[in-house]
């Protein structure tokens, strides 16, 4: 309220509270699809879910302050960004602490990768508030909803990462023992001494083969923030036999150094090997391991 | 399991003492295969440490 102005910005209240809801919803929405079994518990949704409101809050007024000359209310906006930043850092520093109790721990670059997605989040709520909002100044408020989801749409189709599935063949390996040494096909995990070990792991373990399909995607399964990725994904989908002191039983992924492959060798509480198939195809490929050799002349030229 | 120092053979297991020798990690000499299977494995529980076979008769243990 304001001495001769009245209620501020009356005239676009309309498009302010529509570009919080569509935003809102988004964050909703966003929390809802999440394959990462993270944030799991309610004070977790909480906390996303009132800085989800407040981030489409400031994406919804901007606009219409700015039409207000409500210049001031526009910087809050960079005031914000600072605020957002520190999601990252807040959500970075939880699942390290977890990750400390975690059998097959997720792995610093996957944290990274999550703590990121987080933040970005926001923006996209900010985004989608803001265009909802702008358009609701201008078009009637039912348009301007259809608009707003459309840029939703278009937005969550973006930021979709890529699986492995995408950028590798994943198949079935055989499991067996040289001596002591564990094989996947050809590739060598490690050396298993006790032979109780060696009788469960011949007996319930499987080993999944991830052969890359360009020289990209080989310098992406070599990243081994990726490979612990794909350890703790497939034994959160899985399950992994293992218990604190059984280091012979924890999953690991390793690289065949000549050929490119990378094989995972797991001891599943579940153990189908079609669905550790599936599970390892569905990992997400981290942004942090993305590296594209092939898109400069020297990485093309070392490819032939 | 920060501060630990890592990589180090914490324990050695064996029948063939002629294999090992000298060095800062416990030797424990095991009469037969079967006893060797038994101390390898209480003390890689115990230390939360992998068992490896050289394959001369000889395991040992390390963190990893």
């Amino acid at each position: 309220m304001r001495d001769g102005k009245g209620p501020l910005m009356l005239e676009n209240i309309g498009a302010v509270i529509l570009g919080l809801a569509l935003g809102f919803l988004y964050r909703l929405y966003l929390l809802r699809i999440d394959y990462r079994q993270y944030p799991s518990y309610p004070h977790g949704y909480i906390a996303h879910l009132s800085l989800g409101f407040i981030a489409a809050l400031l994406g919804a007024v901007a606009l219409p302050a700015l039409l207000a000359k409500e210049y001031a209310a526009v910087t809050f906006l960079s005031l914000a960004a600072q605020q957002f930043r520190e999601i990252r850092n807040m959500e970075r520093k939880t699942l390290e602490q977890l990750d400390m109790s975690e059998l097959v721990p997720r792995g610093p670059d996957y944290i990274e990768g999550i703590a990121r997605v987080f933040e970005g989040r926001n923006y996209l709520v900010m985004l989608v508030a803001l265009a909802t909002s702008s358009l609701a100044t201008f078009i009637p408020l039912g348009w301007s909803a259809v608009g707003g989801i459309i840029v939703a749409v278009v937005l969550s189709r973006l930021k979709k990462g890529k699986t492995l599935g995408d950028i590798a063949i994943v198949r079935l390996g055989r499991v067996h023992f040289r001596g002591a040494l564990l094989f996947v096909d050809d590739i060598l995990i490690m050396n298993v001494g006790l032979k109780d070990a060696k009788k469960m792991i011949t007996e319930l373990g499987i080993g999944v083969v991830i052969e890359p399909k360009t020289d990209d995607a080989r310098a992406t399964l070599a990243n081994m923030g990726q490979r612990q990725a794909i350890n703790h994904e497939v034994a959160t989908l899985l399950g992994a036999r293992k218990d604190f002191a059984e280091p012979e039983f924890t999953p690991l992924c390793r690289l065949n150094t000549e050929t490119g492959r990378a094989a995972l060798f797991i001891l599943p509480v579940e153990p189908d090997p079609e669905l550790a198939v599936l599970a390892v195809r569905k990992v997400p490929v981290l942004e942090s391991a993305i590296r594209r050799p092939l898109d400069t002349i020297i990485g093309r030229k070392a490819s032939d | 399991m920060q501060g630990e120092i890592l990589h180090n053979i914490i324990a050695i297991v064996t029948t063939n003492p002629k294999s090992v020798g000298g060095g800062g990690a416990p030797i424990f000499y095991a009469a037969n295969e079967a006893e060797r299977e038994k101390i390898a494995l209480y003390l890689s529980r115990i230390l939360n440490a992998m068992v490896h076979d050289l394959e001369n008769g000889t395991y040992f243990l390390t963190h990893h």
